[in-house]
């Protein structure tokens, strides 16, 4: 019998005054995966984040974490899970042990294991070494890993990662991709929230795409781009009236298409028939749907 | 409220105290001494009794309140907003087992325990200029912890509702700056106009200074019971307020 998954949201909306942040999710993280929610920025990821939390109280909808409805037993639910926040909130003036420590008692660890887990968090932030050192010592990949060893620190069943390598340098961002990939290695459950496709596309096992406040598709991200991109894409370089042209009539026979700034590819092109333009084929990715399904441009 | 969750919260300002106790205690300490002793040596040398006391046991004990006063809202108003607003704690703190109630309560227990030893700090500096030890001054640790437990809420209050730091001066100047002079701590409010002494009546401080200089130099049980009850009225509703305040500020 499958696990009870640990987030479930049916339906859930938040207003906030005449704007709807989210508009009738639907959303589900079984135990042991790591889902990712994939979207544009303004798409409602981090509202949802804080859903779950209950640092937002829906409007209508149905949500449970880890088996506790909300917002009524929240609590309890967060006492067994960890949150990593988008923006950075460690306590600078306080040393990398001391930050560890603050949340083991914020988290009630017991006494007898305090120090143990705050061994194996300074383990696997790989800060054993600056256990000492105050946090506005750090470098940003050393504050990041911190960050998401504190959450873990009471070894929680559920771990909520928020846009967690936004505004990093690319090395750091693999750093952190290792850790990430470590965690789902050892079958922490995690939903990741993030608008950056090729972080989805590597470290979650299922992918929510989200869009106005809403889930436009859901899937192992393999699936997805199978089901909306097809197997292949032929992408058009050419001057800005050539693509135009390759767009508008792409548009009218039908075809998948989307701009890609310097490109326009055509999508799922082993089941078009008629005159491909010329261009260069490649495997369509989850970019391609992320893009279909948005609408957004990729930056 | 759970006891495990305040646990966490008063860990994290303990923890943090360990890092700046010095220049808390510092501004906490000097001010209200440097306020004791120009109005112990520059007023004191010009009038050598007030309402039956030596100027210097006046204002020793006067001074009481406004070592608390500084040392319980000045950390509710700006490290309340620092948190909440800059360094975005509360997010984290809230993320964990802890509600907004638990969060307002146990932060305010902390500063009141703050204001409830930084307090005494006057009377030590008074003796050292002729003031008079007595048993009921061992009290004043208590009362300046009640009446600081309410200040410290006032300033979260203020705190959730101001939008950026600016919008303390206003406070600072229409609000604070007239209880702090219409208290009772450098000359007694009978000397004011009718209207100042009535309003001193709702100023905690006030209320406040009373308690510690009847603690001082000898209880009035009628009129104490009433600035104790005043004083935890004060409490309860700054409390009340400031969770709600907080609420709204911190859940969406």
């Amino acid at each position: 019998m499958p696990a009870a998954p640990a987030i479930r949201l049916h339906r859930a909306v938040k207003r906030y005054g005449s704007i709807t942040a989210v508009a009738g999710l639907n959303l589900e993280v079984p135990a042991g995966t790591c889902v990712g929610l994939l979207g544009p920025n303004g798409a409602g990821k981090s509202t949802t984040m804080r859903l779950l939390t209950a640092q937002a109280i829906a409007d209508e909808g149905e949500l449970e974490v880890l088996g506790r409805r909300l917002p009524e037993d929240s609590k309890a639910a967060r006492a067994q899970m960890g949150v990593v926040p988008q923006q950075d909130n460690l306590d600078e003036a306080l040393t990398v042990e001391q930050n560890l420590l603050v949340f083991t008692h914020l988290y009630r660890v017991a006494r007898a294991e305090r120090r143990e887990a705050i061994e194996r968090a300074l383990a696997l932030a790989k800060l054993g070494e600056r256990r000492r050192s105050k946090v506005d010592e750090l470098s940003g990949g050393m504050r990041r890993r911190l960050l998401i060893a504190r959450a873990l620190v009471h070894r929680p069943r559920l771990l909520l990662l928020d846009e967690p390598t936004v505004g990093l340098d690319p090395q750091v961002r693999q750093e952190l991709w290792a850790l990430i990939d470590r965690l789902r290695g050892e079958g922490v459950t995690m939903l990741m929230s993030t608008h950056y496709i090729e972080e989805a596309a590597r470290l979650a096992d299922s992918v929510t795409i989200m869009a106005e406040g809403r889930a436009v598709a859901a899937g192992p991200p393999a699936w997805l781009v199978a089901e909306h991109a097809g197997r292949e894409a032929v992408e058009v370089y050419g001057p800005a009236h050539r693509l135009a042209e390759v767009e508008v009539d792409a548009r009218r026979r039908g075809w998948p298409a989307r701009r890609t700034g310097t490109s326009v590819s055509i999508l799922g092109t082993e089941r078009l028939d008629g005159d491909l333009p010329e261009g260069e084929r490649r495997t369509a990715n989850l970019e391609d749907v992320f893009v279909l399904l948005t609408g957004e441009e990729i930056e | 409220m759970t006891r495990a969750s305040m646990t966490g919260v008063l860990v994290r300002e303990i923890v943090n105290f360990s890092a700046y106790w010095r220049s808390t205690t510092f501004s906490s300490t000097v001010e209200p001494t440097i306020y004791l002793l120009a109005f112990g040596f520059g007023f004191g040398s010009l009038v050598s009794q007030v309402a039956g006391l030596e100027y210097i046991e006046f204002v020793g004990t006067g001074v009481v309140a406004t070592a608390v006063l500084f040392s319980s809202v000045f950390p509710g108003m700006f490290s309340t907003f620092v948190k909440y607003k800059l360094q975005r704690t509360y997010d984290a703190v809230l993320a964990a087992p802890v509600d907004v109630e638990e969060l307002v309560t146990a932060e305010a227990l902390w500063i009141a325990a703050r204001a409830g030893t930084y307090g005494c700090v006057p009377l030590l500096v008074a003796m050292a200029f002729g003031l008079d030890p007595s048993p009921g001054m061992l009290i004043v640790p208590v009362i300046a912890f009640t009446a600081g437990f309410g200040w410290a809420c006032f300033g979260v209050l203020i705190a959730a509702r101001m939008k950026s730091f600016d919008n303390f001066n206003y406070v600072i100047s229409a609000v604070l700056t007239p209880l702090f002079l219409v208290a009772g701590t450098f000359f007694p409010i009978t000397a004011l106009p009718e209207l100042a002494s009535v309003l001193a009546q709702v100023n905690p401080l006030y209320h406040c200074v009373e308690l510690v200089r009847h603690a001082a130099f000898g209880f009035q049980p009628g009129a104490d019971a009433i600035h104790l009850a005043a004083l935890l009225v004060f409490g309860a509703l700054a409390w009340w307020a400031a969770v709600r305040s907080m609420r709204r500020r911190l859940i969406d």
